[in-house]
């Protein structure tokens, strides 16, 4: 658990940050979503100390982050940053090695884990372990990146912008490797993000930030439907507020029983995927089935409709 | 690096200079206890002034032939027609800057004699390598969108040469100059081992009969007229770089 | 590329089969084979002398060889032909010539005659140049990589090396220059080589930790670049000048020093301002190199617990070894040069041949000092921006 008491960081006559306090639990996703300028970025870098706060502490699992030296503190904390920042002159392996090397660890130790990691990015290690950065494309790139920042085995993560420079195909799915990679490792990540829709697929909790101070810090579902008034409300508010709320919601969360005719939609895609379906082959009803191909029920679209507004 | 000197340095540097040229036997007090047997402290074998403009003079002619061809030669060579030459240039210039000056110098005298000529020859044939270098530079250099525009507005060849390529190329080109006068201002120097007539002359005339007040009064005017017009090219790039809404990258 | 005329219809008009830089080279070879002398007789060192033309400077049979191949090198570089074929035509020739003006002092010197010089002629060096654009155009297109290139340059070496092991030149006057010299030519060889190298090593000991500071302190860069800047404008006879009236005074106060050998000519002076010319180079390409490592790939470094210490040599200096290895490249090459002047001084090295030659207005003694420096330096430049290529491979 992170913990953020009372922070503030000035930089000459400005005040960048400005008195934020949050948590952040074990194991999840923690967004930190703003405009530039908000602080956002600062926030997240005062937490490995690349940037000392003005002002107020953080703690990392009770222990106070000045406890020890800055570059030890960011030794055990993986850092991933926009435009990845691979180092150019280094092979693929030895910029995963980085981190493991800095700390010691043997020579079998560390191929191990580089190949390990190549492999959890589905990057096949003997293809790969030799390139250079320059010679892979930019979403190998990005994940080379993230597998560098996992490397000694982090228990927290903290991303800058890290999908900000690809292209949104690429983007996707380096989203979506991500939650997988986060809840198979079971880590902590907190990301900055200026995307709102990424805060909100991302994100367990989202922390929104302006002009230095901290707005609103939240579940997606809430910024969403109970947004603080004045920036937040200003953020979410939109023509596809409705369908945002609805992508937050699996199907099986509003599977009634029954039947119905048409082709079955999975338990697990969103409620968003569902109203899509719906509307596409003009029913009111499709039958729900889970991965096995058994069914579950049905989702009805008045159902569906119901769970799409704000609060009443 | 626009400016090389505050503006106070800069005027006391030019009093100093001109002090130096116009009334040298201000400076005998100074300069007397540097020299040994009662030889004399300021060089009288001809007069300052004029060997300054002698050495001026040198400079400024071997620049203006120097820049002229250079000029030509690196609009040709990137012209479609001159296409062919460019990988050949690029190399040769390489290949020319390796020489030192002193040798091209050298090398000239068995050719043409002492004197003037060779030196004026080194000079263009050296000074003219950093222009010409500069020149394709910066043409090479003019964002292709811009000369497309040009050409797609219907202007010349001719038109976009002169009034697209070569302004916006301008402050690159300027570098090399400034570059080249510098380096002229050097051989030039050398240029009174082969007994042409320049602020050399002052210098060498010390070190032949080891009287230390000639070195300094030749070095000191020397090196004070090549910062000087260095820094007078350097304003005026900057300048004309304002203007054309550029910085020269390419320094010197 | 393409030429305007070549859309033109069926026979490939004359000008498109023409290689352009092919037409110059040829220009020049034949002014130098049809209308200079080949080779120049003196009967002594310093008298001037009478020129021979490639059939009076060589026997019969070689003159008829030596004329066939050059002309059929000419032919083949108007001709547009491949690079591999026009980079072995200028090799070819270039060897040819270098044969041939070996050749000639037997031919046209009686034995027993040993005043007698022979030198190449406006017609020799007309037809190397000629050649040496023709090799070096082809080296240029063929986009040659650093390996091949430093292969090339051995290969030079060697061939030179080879050509005065044999003795083949020696009948040349600047040979016989060399003969008389011999000892001192290796002495001030060492002592041009020792005084570039010395102020070399001497800026990066300074320079490179000097040039770190200023990337990281923007105010010691604003004062420490242009003070480096006016020194290197200061032309370099003046320079030296001006360094024996400090180094004096320090080795007049100082008997000490004056006993180390530091006066006011001599070594000292020369490398001190060798040294100084040396700084701005490595400096500023010191401090261009660190500024021009990404942001991004220096805070990675920082984010990851990287000591400053550590990301320096690891992650930074690496990053800029190309930039600066170019200034180094520049230092080295100006060194070389500037040397030769530093003879004026005291301060020896292949410029007191060359200054002595022109005092005596002895062509072959200028030559003798001149020719080394320049392979010297030229040697330098190639071997330089190979390895500069080399470093930048592996580059995003």
């Amino acid at each position: 658990m992170i913990e953020l008491d009372h922070v503030s960081r000035r930089f000459g006559e400005q005040l960048a940050v400005d008195d934020v306090s949050f948590a952040v639990e074990r194991g999840t996703i923690t967004v930190i979503v703003g405009t530039s300028g908000s602080g956002k970025s600062t926030t997240l870098r005062m937490i490995n100390r690349l940037i000392e706060p003005t002002s107020g502490t953080i703690t990392i699992d009770g222990k106070d982050t000045t406890a020890v030296s800055g570059e030890e503190l960011r030794r055990g904390i993986g850092y991933v940053i926009q435009g990845n920042g691979l180092f150019p002159h280094w092979t693929v392996a030895r910029n995963i090695a980085t981190v493991p090397t800095l700390l010691g660890w043997d020579s079998a130790k560390i191929a191990r884990r580089v190949d390990e990691l190549l492999a959890l990015f589905s990057m096949k290690p003997e293809d790969f372990r030799e390139k250079f950065p320059h010679q892979l494309s930019g979403g190998e790139q990005q994940r080379v990146g993230v597998a560098r920042a996992l490397a000694a085995e982090p228990g927290l993560l903290l991303m800058d912008e890290p999908f900000g420079a690809l292209d949104p195909i690429i983007r996707a799915k380096a989203q979506e490797d991500l939650l997988a990679v986060q809840r198979r490792l079971g880590i902590t990540v907190v990301l900055v993000t200026h995307d709102m829709e990424e805060a909100i697929h991302l994100g367990d909790r989202i922390a929104v930030m302006d002009g230095g101070k901290l707005l609103q810090y939240a579940p997606p579902a809430e910024i969403l439907a109970k947004p603080a008034p004045g920036f937040v409300a200003k953020l979410v508010d939109g023509a596809d507020r409705p369908f945002r709320l609805l992508s937050l919601a699996p199907v099986s969360s509003i599977v009634e029983p029954g039947t119905a005719e048409g082709p079955p939609i999975l338990e697990t895609a969103t409620l968003r995927d569902a109203l899509s379906e719906l509307l596409w082959h003009r029913r009111d009803a499709l039958p729900v089935t889970a991965a096995d191909g058994s069914t579950r029920g049905k989702i009805s679209l008045s159902n569906l409709v119901a769970h799409a507004g704000g609060a009443a | 690096m626009s400016r090389l000197i505050g503006p106070a340095a800069r005027l006391s540097a030019l009093a100093l200079l001109l002090a130096l040229v116009l009334r040298p036997d201000w400076f005998e007090p100074i300069l007397k206890p540097f020299t040994e047997n009662n030889a004399p402290a300021i060089y009288t074998q001809s007069s300052l002034l004029s060997l300054t403009l002698a050495h001026l003079g040198l400079v400024a002619v071997a620049s203006v032939i120097g820049t002229a061809l250079a000029l030509v030669m690196g609009v040709f060579v990137t012209r479609p027609m001159g296409a062919e030459f460019l990988p050949l240039s690029r190399s040769l210039v390489n290949i020319g800057q390796t020489f030192p000056p002193v040798a091209v110098l050298a090398l000239a005298v068995p050719v043409v004699g002492f004197g003037l000529k060779p030196t004026l020859i080194a000079l263009v044939l050296y000074g003219l390598l950093p222009i010409f270098e500069n020149t394709i530079t910066g043409l090479k250099e003019v964002p292709e969108n811009v000369v497309e525009a040009a050409r797609g507005m219907g202007l010349s060849p001719q038109q976009q040469l002169f009034r697209v390529e070569l302004p916006l190329a301008l402050p690159v080109i300027l570098a090399g100059i400034r570059l080249s006068v510098v380096i002229n201002m050097g051989t030039a120097t050398i240029g009174s081992t082969v007994a042409a007539k320049g602020l050399g002359e002052v210098i060498i005339a010390g070190l032949l009969t080891s009287n230390t007040a000639f070195i300094l009064q030749g070095g000191i005017i020397v090196a004070l007229l090549a910062v000087l017009l260095y820094d007078a090219l350097s304003i005026l790039e900057n300048r004309i770089a304002k203007r054309t809404g550029r910085l020269a990258e390419v320094a010197g | 590329m393409t030429d305007a005329s070549q859309t033109a219809a069926a026979p490939v008009p004359l000008s498109a089969r023409l290689d352009r830089v092919g037409v110059v080279v040829a220009l020049i070879a034949i002014v130098g084979m049809d209308w200079q002398p080949f080779a120049t007789l003196k009967p002594n060192r310093l008298v001037s002398g009478q020129g021979l033309g490639l059939g009076s400077a060589l026997p019969t049979f070689w003159a008829a060889i030596g004329i066939g191949i050059l002309s059929l090198a000419t032919i083949l570089a108007v001709l547009r032909t491949g690079a591999r074929l026009r980079l072995a035509t200028g090799i070819v020739s270039l060897l040819m010539l270098a044969l041939l003006i070996g050749l000639v002092p037997a031919h046209v010197v009686p034995p027993d005659n040993s005043f007698a010089r022979v030198s190449p002629g406006a017609g020799f060096w007309l037809m190397a140049l000629a050649f040496a654009v023709l090799t070096t155009d082809a080296i240029a297109k063929l986009k040659l990589g650093p390996l091949a290139r430093l292969l090339l340059l051995a290969a030079a070496i060697a061939a030179t090396a080879l050509i005065l092991g044999s003795g083949h030149w020696d009948g040349l006057s600047i040979l016989k220059e060399y003969a008389t010299n011999a000892d001192k030519f290796w002495r001030e060889g060492r002592q041009h080589i020792l005084l570039a190298v010395a102020s070399l090593a001497a800026a990066i000991v300074v320079g490179l930790p000097l040039g770190i500071a200023c990337h990281r302190h923007a105010t010691l860069r604003g004062v420490t670049l242009p003070v480096l800047n006016i020194i290197q404008t200061v032309p370099s006879m003046a320079m030296y000048g001006l360094m024996i009236v400090p180094l004096g005074l320090f080795a007049a106060s100082f008997p000490i020093a004056a006993q180390l050998g530091i006066r006011g000519i001599g070594t000292a002076p020369a490398l001190i301002a060798l040294f100084l010319y040396s700084l701005l180079p490595v400096v500023a390409n010191t401090v261009v190199g660190l500024a021009e490592v990404r942001r991004s790939v220096v805070e990675a470094a920082e984010g990851m617990g990287m000591t400053k210490h550590q990301r320096l040599m690891q992650v930074e200096l690496p990053l800029a070894l190309p930039v600066i290895l170019t200034g180094i490249r520049i230092v080295l090459v100006q060194n070389i040069g500037l040397v030769t002047i530093a003879a004026l001084i005291g301060g020896g090295g292949f410029g007191t041949f060359v200054f002595q030659g022109i005092g005596q207005a002895a062509t072959d003694l200028v030559l003798l000092g001149a020719v080394p420096t320049i392979a010297l330096a030229f040697t330098a430049a190639v071997l330089l921006d190979a390895v500069i290529e080399l470093t930048e491979r592996r580059r995003l």
